[in-house]
């Protein structure tokens, strides 16, 4: 039916459908060309430049990049710091929002309490739980070290020893899995029940179902919450910004701070320009990777 | 021949708690034992997820001595209910409230109403841009936020918009974000046509066929955009961070930095603060949570 609609489509009322569709969709277009197609134009400009908002902005040329990849230490240094964040923190992330998720499909009497009682440290502001955090990790008396010494482990300087900085914000991270967690159960929840039942009936057990319905079915969302989670981890910012400020001996200096701290401390808009576009290359990079291998292991309906 | 008793389906997913086929005692008994077990873990997560946050409020309400007592006092003894009004007094904090209320509710009037007439054009009216633009849309969902920030940033000074409430605003008006768009088109696309059709016959225009039909049929959906716009733009910490450089128009979350900044021996006060950031958005969550958690559970949130 639809179809057949589609293809008769010249009348009055076609065109008056298609000027309100126009108008219904207007405002999101004028802000894409405002807040995003333009300033990407602009950015690709400014990071040719030397530009602070004081100054009016200086032809550079390639200077800004050749300066980033031969001369900054900081840069290296950021990137590694992210990509080992990254590496380890969306991986664990994935599979423990994944899991608990999981937990949270099964009816049972309460479970909306838990699923409720689950999201809560989202909505928690970041300002907040990062202050709550540095409280936690502090050095001598911190909760964490206090209960490592009541089991008699070791205790460690959390917040002060560069070698382990990097992996209390792995663990501070997990906090996060709300999110993803709920998504995750959505998608659950969404599996058709038939599928189950078909296969019950067939004989199935339950890792059987678990691995042959339930997987599969998932894979979308995974694929969904893998790519943000790449695209918002390589962006981290708030934790590091209140809890370390980069520190200590820049173990912590992410990627985003380390661009924040050179458009908004120093003003040198212009390199952060071509920082930020060296970032979105790397982001695009790693998407179009996950897109390609998508293919191999994203299992998608047939199209309705 | 009709067969009329259906294979009983088991009330639950058979995901992780397989349904048991017998009735003998044992296996009752077994299945008591497995259900509390499952509870236990529910709520062991759930204490350690809660951790921050309860320690949080626990250390607000700490006399000065006890925050790094050692063994750690889980309870507040007694209970320093003072840090709260101490708290307030040392930092304007009705007037960063006031400023957190009118960033936070006009961005999501603005989020929305914005997001749910662009996804009406985009679910409901026919026009030959339209899958263009709403590929177009999805991409932006993949685009990093940080190759914008810049630019925008630029923008704004040049408007002389910095230190107004406009640039945390503003934007929202234009769409309400790709994200929220998408969500609120896939769940229009699952409404019957039949009404607007009616409807149409019957003479309506559109914006009456959005407002009277389509609106009261998204109550899940828009509780559900509505909540997650109110917490982003509640707990936002980077934007009021580059914008607000004027101590008063700083939103409580960031306020509570330069709190920390000036008082930063002081846990319990910074705690105490720390909460009462917390505390409107945790009424808002609690009142909101049963048409929350139904409405990412049925909305197609899967995005399938």
């Amino acid at each position: 039916m639809t179809i057949v609609n589609m293809k008769v489509r010249h009348g009055p009322l076609a065109r008056r459908e298609a000027w309100e569709g126009r108008l219904y969709v207007l405002p999101w277009v004028i802000g894409f060309v405002l807040f995003t197609i333009g300033p990407m134009l602009a950015s690709v400009y400014f990071s040719f430049t030397e530009y602070s908002v004081l100054s009016g902005a200086k032809w550079l040329g390639l200077e800004n990049y050749t300066d980033i990849f031969t001369k900054d230490r900081l840069f290296r240094l950021s990137l590694i710091n992210t990509f080992y964040f990254v590496v380890l923190s969306v991986p664990i992330n994935l599979l423990a929002s994944f899991l608990v998720a999981l937990l949270l499909s099964v009816n049972l009497r309460g479970i909306n309490f838990y699923r409720t009682l689950y999201y809560l440290p989202v909505i928690t502001p970041a300002v907040a739980s990062s202050l709550t955090w540095s409280l936690l990790f502090s050095g001598d008396f911190g909760l964490v070290n206090a209960v490592l010494r009541g089991l008699g482990l070791p205790t460690f300087n959390w917040l002060y020893d560069p070698q382990i900085t990097k992996l209390v914000f792995v663990v501070m991270n997990l906090w996060g899995i709300g999110g993803s967690m709920i998504i995750f159960l959505a998608g659950l929840k969404n599996v058709p029940l038939s599928l189950y039942e078909a296969a019950h009936i067939d004989g199935a057990s339950t890792w059987q179902r678990f691995y042959h319905i339930t997987v599969p079915m998932m894979t979308p969302l995974v694929f969904f919450n893998l790519i943000l989670g790449i695209i918002g981890t390589f962006q981290v910012f708030t934790g590091a910004y209140i809890i370390t400020a980069g520190g200590p001996a820049n173990s912590t200096l992410f990627y985003v701070l380390y661009l924040y701290n050179n458009a908004f401390k120093f003003f040198k808009m212009g390199y952060a320009s071509a920082l930020a576009w060296i970032l979105f290359v790397i982001i695009l990079a790693f998407t179009v990777v996950q897109l390609r291998m998508a293919r191999l292991w994203v299992y998608y309906e047939a199209e309705r | 021949m009709q067969i009329t008793a259906k294979p009983t389906l088991p009330n639950r997913l058979p995901v992780v708690v397989p349904p048991s086929r017998s009735n003998r005692l044992g296996a009752t008994l077994a299945q008591w034992i497995a259900t509390g077990a499952f509870y236990g873990l529910l709520t062991l997560i759930a204490l350690i997820l809660l951790l921050p946050t309860l320690w949080m409020i626990s250390t607000s309400l700490k006399v000065d001595g006890q925050v790094f007592a050692y063994p750690p006092q889980i309870l507040p003894d007694p209970i320093a209910w003072a840090n709260y009004p101490t708290a307030i007094q040392k930092f304007p904090f009705w007037l960063y409230l006031r400023n957190s209320i009118i960033v936070t509710g006009i961005s999501t009037i603005g989020t929305v109403l914005s997001a749910s007439l662009c996804a009406f054009g985009f679910a409901r009216r026919r026009f030959p841009e339209r899958e263009l633009l709403f590929g177009v849309l999805l991409s932006t969902m993949m685009l990093p936020s940080i190759i914008t920030l810049i630019p925008t940033f630029v923008l704004f000074t040049r408007l002389g918009w910095v230190n107004t409430f406009l640039p945390l605003t503003l934007p929202a008006f234009f769409g309400g974000g790709a994200f929220n768009i998408f969500l609120l088109r896939q769940f229009y696309r699952t409404l019957p046509y039949d009404y607007d059709e009616a409807a149409y016959i019957d003479g309506a225009s559109s914006l009456r066929v959005w407002w009277a039909i389509i609106l009261p049929f998204s109550k899940a959906p828009l509780a559900v955009i509505t909540v997650f716009t109110i917490l982003a733009a509640w707990n936002d910490f980077m934007g009021p961070l580059i914008y607000m450089n004027k101590p008063e128009m700083r939103t409580l979350a960031l306020g509570l930095q330069f709190f920390r900044d000036q008082f930063v021996t002081q846990w319990s006060y910074l705690m105490a603060a720390s909460t009462l950031t917390l505390i409107p958005v945790l009424i808002l969550f609690a009142a909101a949570q049963r048409y929350f958690m139904e409405g990412i559970l049925l909305t197609g949130l899967s995005g399938r």
